[in-house]
């Protein structure tokens, strides 16, 4: 829950703007991004993602490191990441 | 000095180690507090006390919201979900902490239902779903996910959804932080300040630490150099006679914080006169509510919450290692009773916790520190 993921900007919905589809490490699902209008997210643009809320914008680099840190953590990664491919953001 | 995991940059890290060493007043001792409970994983996860000369050492703090979740809190929770017609919703870090009748799995053995979601927008999605029963979700956290649950509530008033509300537990850090400071167990000489909370609350609320404590305060990144180079920043502060509040994460905090996500939090919630902290006690204004404006999500208002205090098990040194007091393994049952499989104490139950990061990573620096104590 405090962990922050980092994931990869697919799409903004067209229809949805405050919503955007992301990959987390191969797992694709919608998350918001209404904390980040001012940012002017597009595609490849990767952000830090709590509880389904993208809460930074990264870049690249960070979202590698961020990506070692969690993958360090073991468990806890594998339950969020569990808990993200059951979410369905609407 | 013996290094319990090798990682990428570990020549960087020892160099690193080589110029705080080298700050070290001979004779000082140096404290400083991690409040993140992230930090403290990365910390046990790669022994990076090893890196640290032995003058400078390294206490846990308060910064895992489910660690210092008060055990009333939990009753509290389950008497919502026992109430007709109650769907409850939570984070997966919640279900196995242990309240005084025991956890939330174990209240739907008895009959709750209580479900796991990963956030609180999936929470909406089933109060949209079933129209026939009142959800209500479990918000916990500290202003990381404080943003999140108040862009749901914004979203279920803009929708006008009726069968959703939030039993609110969050918590703010700043007054923790102050908590400590003014408390007279313990002596620090900076903080180690925390990543996330800080992408949302910036760096400015930290300024009274350095101008009204004179302690210095470097926020940090999670990665083993990210710690190494804060705890080096400390030691040239102290060394130079400096407090300041300086930013070793500005890659990925602004200065400023998240106006928008700040916007979010103060339309929907206000501080509450105080809240309990499991092991630090009750702390004025440390803790977030409903604002009346928005009384219709407010479970706690719903649902009359019996909001009794329980005292923490006999056996429980949470308090002490939450403070900072205890390292995790001088708790008596750290390890034997109380394992992350049967958590105690909340310090065992969230991977951020102290004792849980310790007991996974921890063991090779506690065998050294026990042969110490015992020659
Ligand atoms: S070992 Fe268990 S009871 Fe003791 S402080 Fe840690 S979590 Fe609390």
């Amino acid at each position: 829950m405090c962990l922050g993921i980092p994931g990869e900007v697919i799409e903004i919905l067209t229809d949805r703007p405050d919503l955007a589809r992301v990959d987390v490490s191969g797992v694709k699902r919608a998350i918001n991004i209404g904390l980040l209008t001012e940012e002017n997210l597009r595609p490849g643009d990767w952000v830090l993602i709590h509880v389904g809320f993208a809460l930074s914008k990264i870049d690249e680099d960070e979202a590698k490191a961020a990506m070692d840190f969690l993958e360090g953590i073991g468990k806890a990664y594998d339950d969020e990441i569990t808990a993200l491919r059951d979410s369905q953001i609407v | 000095m013996r290094f319990v995991d090798e990682f990428r940059d570990a020549d960087k890290a020892k160099a690193l180690s080589a110029k705080i060493a080298g700050l070290c007043e001979p004779g000082r001792q140096y404290k400083f507090m991690e409040v993140c409970g992230g930090h403290t994983h990365t910390i046990y996860k790669h022994g990076l006390e090893d890196y640290l000369p032995e003058a400078v050492s390294l206490v846990h703090g308060p910064g895992c919201p489910v660690c210092v979740i008060p055990m009333g809190r939990i009753d509290d929770a389950i008497h919502i979900a026992r109430q007709p017609g109650v769907l409850m919703t939570s984070f997966g870090d919640m279900m196995r902490v242990p309240g005084s009748a025991g956890n939330f799995f174990d209240s739907n053995a008895e009959g709750t239902n209580i479900r796991m979601v990963y956030s609180p927008l999936d929470s909406l999605k089933i109060a949209r779903q079933n129209p026939d029963q009142q959800v209500v979700f479990m918000a916990i956290g500290f202003e990381t996910t404080a943003p999140s649950t108040a862009m749901t509530m914004l979203r279920a008033a803009q929708e006008g959804i009726e069968n959703f509300s939030i039993f609110c537990n969050h918590i703010t850090i700043i007054p923790a932080i102050k908590a400590i400071l003014d408390s007279p167990d313990l002596r620090l000489d900076g903080f180690i300040g925390p990543g996330h909370v800080s992408t949302v609350i910036g760096c400015r609320p930290y300024e009274f630490i350095a101008e009204e404590y004179h302690k210095p305060i470097v926020v940090a990144g999670f990665e083993p150099l990210d710690i190494l180079q804060s705890i080096y920043l400390l030691m040239r502060q102290l060394s130079e006679g400096r407090s300041d509040v300086e930013n070793q994460y500005s890659r990925v905090v602004p200065w400023e914080g998240n106006l928008t996500a700040l916007r979010a939090i103060g339309e929907v919630m206000e501080l509450r006169p105080y809240f309990e902290w499991r092991g630090l006690g009750f702390i004025s204004h440390s803790a977030l509510q409903v604002r009346a404006k928005y009384a219709r999500f407010d479970a706690e208002l719903a649902y009359d919450v019996p909001g009794v205090r329980v005292a923490d098990p006999k056996a429980c040194q949470c308090g002490e290692v939450l403070k900072g007091v205890l390292k995790p393994w001088e708790c008596k049952v750290f390890g034997t009773a109380c394992t992350p499989e049967t958590p105690i104490g909340t310090c065992m139950v969230s991977p951020e916790g102290a004792c849980a990061a310790y007991y996974n990573f921890g063991r090779f620096t506690r065998t050294r520190v026990r042969e110490a104590s015992t020659t």
